[in-house]
């Protein structure tokens, strides 16, 4: 059972100046969540989420977020 | 493509790295394209399929190695992968999101 407000709290202290949305799709373990961070400028979409994911990894390592399905985005795109 | 059972990993290391460099386009799956053993690597086929590009493709279930060797390369624990231009595009959830914003269509050879 992921703590909602730790999971967003690493992912803006990992990408300083982000939006961090989280949501729980049912079990407390399988998560999505919305990231909007200055630094996926000039990045592929892979690397933003690879950036995400290690900012959440120790959260994947102890099974408490079994499932993180991701949107990123730059702040200023559409 | 090259039969991996008889290959050591680094063996499968390289046939990995070669067929992602000989092919613009290529996809570890589960299953195969006429036949994929799991949703996400069906949905990543049918896209491919819209967008009308050729693709190389691999059954990552041939050998479970394949896909330890595979994940450890590409820094990327899920299957499906899909490669462009020897570079990891994305699985799933992201070669969706490319093919709905039009990205996709882009990044690949128009057959």
């Amino acid at each position: 059972m992921a703590d909602l407000d730790e999971i967003r709290t690493m992912i803006e202290q990992a990408l300083p100046g982000s939006t961090v949305e989280v949501q729980d799709h049912g079990g407390g373990d399988h998560l999505s969540a919305v990231v909007v961070a200055p630094q996926f400028e000039g990045m592929s979409r892979i690397d933003q989420h690879k950036a995400v994911y290690a900012a959440v990894q120790a959260r994947i390592d102890d099974g408490q977020i079994h499932a993180l399905a991701l949107k990123t985005r730059t702040p200023e795109a559409p | 493509m090259s039969d991996v059972s008889t290959m050591t990993e680094d063996e499968i290391l390289e046939a990995i790295k070669s067929e992602v460099a000989a092919n613009r386009v290529f996809l570890y799956m589960k299953g195969t394209p006429d036949a994929p053993a799991c949703g996400f690597s069906m949905r990543v086929v049918q896209i491919l399929e819209l967008v009308g590009v050729e693709y190389g493709s691999r059954n990552i279930l041939e050998d479970p190695r394949v896909r330890m060797v595979l994940s450890q390369w590409s820094d990327w624990p899920t299957i499906p992968q899909l490669f462009v231009d020897g570079k990891l595009v994305g699985g799933c959830d992201i070669v969706t999101e490319l093919y709905q914003d039009g990205e996709l269509q882009q990044m690949v050879p128009s057959s």
